[in-house]
């Protein structure tokens, strides 16, 4: 009884997950050493899913120092990186090998 | 060639740093030159390796391996720190004050050189795999010209080398009976400064919680990006907008190993006299 109790919370817990796991996803794409698109917008107070992805021949490190993350990608390759939950405002980031290679992320 | 120079300076910079103090940090003890030179040298093979297999090591654990490693490499650098710390707050002061030579020697040659040695490598390491990385993208995409690349790679890592010189010989500066305090202090703040750049990998990797990001955000007043931002990012782990569990990490890595340097510091006088003891009795 008592382990069908603890399973059906379990059951609960796990059909919850989903919810809670299913992050908003964002893609970026590198392209000609911009970023496409240059400003991406994501909600305040939720943790944000994004995904970069480099179509350009050379290196790039995606970096923020606003937002805090540093993260090589390899050219033709992609890259996760959890963003978040963040403050409203305007977070810059950038290619650290590229530096004119700048873009925002608004979070609203 | 200006944003080859700046781009190397940047990540030279940082290990230049770590390597200077290391130097600094084992004066006068024997064969360390060989000790730190060895770790630097494994260091630049490991970054050629890590900038060889970056896509796999990226790709590895499902995408976070790039984090793992950094992560990985980082606590282990800050064990060695903490490990130093605390053999030396153990024998720092006989070290200082055994009057004999010989007797200096023999404790100044059991000293941890491995951990230092480790920690200039991994400093080597880290930074200088992103500098492979770089170099070679910018060679492969063939924009630039290779001399203007040559040009400002040398150079940047010339004036990062430069930082580093004069960090150790201004600590050089410091007489010998309080040099290894300052050392101590700085390699205290520089372990913490790492665990918590540690932690801030792991959270990106979505492996722990924020515990909130931007607990405060001074980047108005000094910028990462700057030089003195940097050079106190290096020194004393500043970091313009912290999330919480890099304050956890930062706080609890300076309580752990400045609690384990008090607590291990001073060998009782008693057991010592015994050991004295015990060994006029068995000679």
């Amino acid at each position: 009884m008592n382990h069908l109790t603890v399973g059906a919370a379990l059951m609960a817990i796990l059909g919850a997950m989903p919810a809670l796991a299913d992050d908003a996803q964002v893609i970026i794409a590198i392209k000609d050493h911009h970023f496409v698109p240059e400003t991406v917008e994501i909600p305040a107070g939720t943790k944000v899913k994004l995904i970069v992805r480099n179509q350009d021949r050379t290196t790039s490190e995606f970096e923020s120092v606003d937002f805090h993350r540093e993260k090589v990608v390899q050219p033709g390759g992609e890259i996760t990186v959890f963003v978040g939950p963040l403050a409203p405002g305007s977070y810059e980031f950038f290619d650290d090998f590229h530096p004119g290679t700048r873009g925002h992320l608004v979070v609203k | 060639m200006l944003a080859t120079l700046i781009i190397v300076f940047r990540e030279v910079l940082e290990a230049a740093l770590i390597v200077g103090i290391v130097l600094a940090a084992s004066r006068g003890v024997p064969r360390r030159h060989l000790w730190i030179a060895g770790g630097i040298a494994s260091g630049v093979l490991g970054a050629v390796l890590v900038a060889g297999f970056a896509g796999e090591i990226a790709a590895a654990v499902e995408g976070i391996g790039q984090e793992l490693f950094n992560a990985s490499i980082l606590f282990a650098a800050v064990c060695m720190l903490g490990w130093h710390n605390i053999w030396m707050s153990r024998h720092g002061r006989e070290l200082a004050a055994n009057a004999m030579r010989v007797g200096r020697e023999v404790l100044a040659g059991a000293r941890p050189l491995y951990a230092l040695a480790l920690v200039a490598g991994i400093a080597v390491l880290r930074e200088g795999s992103e500098v492979v990385l770089f170099l070679y993208s910018v060679a492969a995409a063939g924009g630039s010209s290779a001399l203007g690349m040559v040009a400002g790679g040398a150079l940047g890592l010339a004036a990062g080398v430069g930082a580093g010189a004069g960090i150790y010989l201004g600590l050089l500066a410091i007489p010998m009976r309080h040099l290894f305090s300052v050392t101590g202090w700085l390699i205290l703040f520089i372990a913490a400064g790492m665990a918590s750049q540690g932690a801030a990998f792991l959270l990106q990797a979505d492996i722990l919680p924020a515990l909130g990001n931007n607990i405060w955000d001074t980047s108005s007043l000094l910028s990462e990006r700057s030089l003195p931002g940097q050079l106190l990012h290096v020194l004393l782990g500043y970091t313009a907008q912290p999330a919480g569990i890099q304050l956890v990490f930062y706080l609890a890595t300076l309580i752990v190993i400045f609690s384990l340097m008090r607590l291990l510091g001073h060998a009782p006088p008693a057991r010592r006299g015994q050991d004295r003891a015990a060994r006029y009795g068995t000679s």
